[in-house]
């Protein structure tokens, strides 16, 4: 004799949002219920300039700072893609800020010139530092990135160049943190978008099977270091702005670019919101900087913490949190009948 | 003209450490002609092929194809020139449908150029391959994840890959082996057919009765020398030769 | 001047040959970049101190315990945090390198940040050799390093564990189906990697105080060193550890004192942009690979 027994049973929503750029959508609620977290993420994003007098002006810097994250963690997320594992995103920012710096001392020039030279000259300057060794793979691009950094903020503390030490100050600063909000967030969603464009096209999908097997494509008839070097480039970008404008945000820029920081929070972000989709990545970091805020008291063990939460991440789920819920959120539980279990489970 | 070599090679010779995988090689092909390359295992085979395609650079000796020394060449530079090549291990993008991996070579420089830089249809195109390589169209298999091929589907998703980049020499590394007897059998028209389009073939095998179908000319490897080459009837009667598979093949069975 | 210059040259080279043992050992035996190497480094020169100051047990005493508690540690980190990321080589980099973070913040966090954390030589005093005055605790490095590296040559080369576990870094198959099996062996060598950390610790630390940023320091040198050398060879360890060294202690007696930094930071970028594989490297395919 039989009698039922249930068991919980995950089951997907119709909607297939997670097929690259076909949209079989059923009905107007599948409708909304596909676009309706990118669409209060990107309202939330834009209206929160607006509140200043309630949120204050301590957040809005706060968020500042995670979107300037959150763009090295989009930066090292393409790289990732392209199987660049970058244990050194300070690298990127280091460069964009010294150049911005040197930029408008130099030649007097505002941001609205020095941060798009310096983003783009940046970006072009880090490619061709990366380019010897993109040959490289796995843990030895790791490592040269890891070191580089740390290696260009020893030569400007010896040297004396570029401010040596003491860095340099007197930076134009930006209108107001109003503007520089937009203008963040402005960039933050383009940049998610060409990402996302770019990595589901034919292109991505090139750059993203160097990653899995890089000898097939050269099969294919690819030049892979080329392609690693675009990829570097169109990663660098975001990265070498973010430390352009940062620069301009605190009107100095000295060897604290090139630190560590800028690498391990970035990491931290993408392996905590999860690598591979961009929106993960931003996830992440608009987690960590304004938790590290919460932490601000604890001064030192901040970085204790995110380290900790980096290796929980990587260890426990190294899918990270942007996969889980959004696997949670397209898909729903349900109590199924089974038969017949409760026979064997008698026996 | 119509004889000039389309590859010739020269005193190839490749030391791993100090292995000589490949030792002292000299061979001429013909276009369109169809050249088998044999020899038991560790032989050099796939190194040769590896050396002709750039995968590996030689310690001395040339490669010319069609007159052009390409010694030591880019491996994507030789696919520019028209080379391609399997391989025997076939490791496709597991985790891609199986006709969104045609869609990589498909959208290389060569693929472009020799497709007319036709964008829009590589889906269609892709599909158009796998047909070819005798891949069911109305079925579900190209649009599977290739992670859960068969083992000849996988090698005829590689033919197709290969197919895709209108090689005009096409170097196939134990293309069989891992086929079915009805697969291959599928596969020896479309080879045939290739032959007779004007491409030359190049292929490493084992299953022997099946590759002297298509070949007119065979080269024998062993220890990374080459000891025999000409009409594949006539090689198999050497002496060398039978020496060196026998003694394979006790190996093997061993 | 050049006696001085031999001296204090040799002497640098064994402090960074000490330094690296440790990450060469692990790396070589396991396959792990184990980036909390100089994490463990400061570590367990805190747990000497704390040994030292907190149950006041005799120094020597608390080395040897240093020694095999973070050998244990090192143990414990293979089992928790690489064990279940086991072969992703980068999720083996990124997280102990997040463990080692967090343990060299730890310190700073609590506050071991002080003049008073110095651990005492093991002899006091100092010698002349040739004119060069030398401290007994710089000729105890010299010979431990020396010793150390005599004994772990000889181990992974003449004995029937060590054979087995090199044999298993080559091939996992093999080493498997002769009944090794290939965790424990990792895990020992991670064991015997942190053990040696603490070894170089406690032969290195008396000469000065106990400054966090060691932490990150340690493991660049070895970084440098292992990465010259070729990323598992004993020879290029050595060699490595002799460039770097006196090419340190070159730079900052003849050019300025801050550039023996960029030296072996320098080094890790050039040798990688130019022979990856180091000077003694096995590692052909990564240049073979075009
Ligand atoms: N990258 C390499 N490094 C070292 N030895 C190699 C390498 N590739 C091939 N060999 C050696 O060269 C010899 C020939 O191998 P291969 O060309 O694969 O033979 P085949 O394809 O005929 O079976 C073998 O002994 C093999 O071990
Ligand atoms: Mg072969």
């Amino acid at each position: 004799m039989s009698h039922l027994v249930y068991r919980k049973e995950r089951v997907d929503r119709g909607i297939k949002v997670r097929s690259d750029d076909i949209f079989i959508l059923a009905s107007l609620r599948d409708l909304s219920y596909a676009t309706l977290p990118k669409t209060l993420a990107i309202v939330i994003l834009l209206l929160f300039p607006l509140l200043k007098d309630l949120v204050g002006t301590y957040w809005e810097s706060v968020l500042v700072t995670t979107i300037v994250i959150s763009l090295l963690a989009l930066s090292w997320d393409l790289l990732a893609s392209a199987g660049l594992v970058s244990l050194g995103q300070a690298l990127f920012f280091g460069v964009g800020s010294y150049l911005t710096g040197w930029l408008s001392r130099t030649f007097a020039l505002t941001p609205i010139m020095s941060i798009p030279l310096a983003t783009l000259v940046g970006a072009l300057l880090t490619t061709l530092i990366l380019y010897p060794v993109l040959r490289l793979r796995g843990i030895y691009f790791g490592l040269i990135t890891f070191a580089l950094p740390l290696l260009l903020s020893r030569v400007i503390e010896v040297t004396k160049i570029l401010g040596g030490t003491e860095g340099l100050n007197k930076i134009p600063p930006l209108p107001n943190l109003t503007t520089e909000l937009y203008i963040l967030i402005v960039v933050l969603l383009v940049c998610i978008y060409a990402y996302r464009r770019l990595i589901t096209s034919d292109y991505g999908l090139v750059l993203q099977a160097v990653r899995d097997n890089d000898r097939a494509v050269m099969a294919a008839g690819f030049d892979i270091q080329r392609l690693k070097a675009q990829a570097v480039f169109l990663a660098a970008l975001p990265a070498t702005f973010a430390g352009a404008f940062l620069t301009h945000h605190f009107q100095v820029v000295g060897m604290q670019s090139f630190a560590l920081d800028y690498s391990i929070l970035p990491l931290t972000s993408v392996i905590v919101g999860g690598a591979g989709t961009f929106f993960g990545s931003v996830l992440g970091a608009f987690i960590m900087i304004p938790l590290s805020e919460f932490l601000r008291e604890f001064a030192s063990l901040r970085v204790v913490i995110y380290s900790l939460l980096l290796l929980i991440f990587a260890i426990g789920l190294p899918e990270g949190i942007f996969h889980f819920i959004r696997r949670r959120y397209q898909q729903f539980e349900r109590m199924t009948a089974l038969e017949g279990e409760s026979d064997k489970r008698g026996k | 003209m119509a004889n000039e070599p389309i590859l010739r090679i020269v005193g190839l010779t490749k030391s791993f450490g100090g292995e000589k995988a490949a030792d002292n090689i000299s061979f001429e092909l013909v276009p369109g002609q169809a050249l088998g390359i044999i020899g038991p295992n560790g032989s050099g085979k796939s190194t040769l092929i590896n050396l002709i395609t750039g995968f590996v650079k030689p310690t001395a000796g040339q490669i010319f194809f069609k007159g052009k020394n390409i010694t030591g060449i880019a491996p994507h530079k030789a696919v520019d020139l028209g080379i391609t090549r399997s391989f025997q291990m076939s490791r496709p993008f597991y985790n891609l449908p199986v006709f969104k991996n045609l869609i990589i070579p498909l959208s290389s420089p060569r693929a472009r150029r020799s497709r007319g830089g036709k964008y829009g249809d590589r889906d269609e195109t892709a599909i158009h391959l796998l047909e070819e390589v005798g891949f069911e169209r109305d079925s579900q298999v190209p649009y599977k994840d290739a992670g859960a091929l068969p083992h000849g589907y996988l090698k005829r998703l590689e033919l197709a890959r290969c197919l895709s980049l209108e090689p005009e020499m096409l170097i196939l590394d134990e293309l069989f082996s891992g086929m079915s007897m009805s697969e291959i059998a599928s596969v020896i028209p479309l080879l045939e057919k290739i032959k007779e389009d004007g491409c030359t073939l190049v292929m490493v095998e084992h299953r022997l009765t099946e590759l002297f179908r298509i070949i007119d000319k065979v080269i024998v490897l062993n220890f990374g020398q080459k000891i025999a080459e000409g009409k594949p009837s006539d090689v198999m009667k050497q002496e060398a030769v039978m020496k060196a598979y026998l003694g394979s093949e006790v190996v093997e069975s061993a | 001047m050049a006696a001085n210059f031999l001296i204090y040259g040799l002497v640098n080279s064994v402090v960074l040959m000490l330094s690296a043992l440790g990450f060469s050992l692990t790396f070589g035996l396991s396959g792990v970049a184990n980036f909390a190497h100089g994490g463990l480094y400061l570590t367990s020169g805190f747990i000497a101190w704390m040994l030292i100051h907190y149950l006041g047990l005799p120094a020597f005493v608390s080395m040897l315990l240093t020694i095999v508690i973070t050998g244990i540690i090192g143990a414990l980190i293979y089992r928790i945090i690489i064990m279940p990321v086991r072969g992703i080589a980068l999720s083996e980099v990124i997280s102990t390198m997040a463990l080692g973070v967090a343990m060299i913040e730890f310190f700073r966090y609590i506050g071991f940040v002080t003049y008073d954390f110095t651990l005492p030589p093991l002899v006091a005093g100092s010698v002349d050799i040739v004119g060069v005055s030398i401290d007994y605790q710089r000729l105890v490095i010299v010979g431990v390093g020396v010793l150390l590296a005599i004994i772990l040559w000889f181990f992974t080369h003449h004995t029937k564990a060590g054979l087995a576990l090199r044999g298993m870094s080559q091939d996992e198959y093999t080493a498997l189906s002769l009944g090794i099996e290939s965790d424990w062996a990792a895990m020992l060598s991670m064991g015997m990697g942190a053990a040696l950390a603490a070894v170089a610790a406690m032969a290195i630390l008396p000469l000065g105080i106990i400054s966090i940023n060691m932490g990150y320091d340690v493991l660049l040198l070895a970084l440098s060193v292992t990465v010259l050398g070729g990323l598992e060879s004993t020879a290029g360890l050595i060699v490595g550890s002799l460039l770097v060294g006196y090419a340190m202690v070159f730079t900052s007696t003849y050019i300025g004192p801050q550039w023996g930094t960029v030296v072996y930071l320098a080094a890790i970028v050039l040798v990688l942009a130019i022979k990856p594989s180091g000077l003694f490297g096995k590692s052909k395919e990564l240049e073979e690979r075009v």
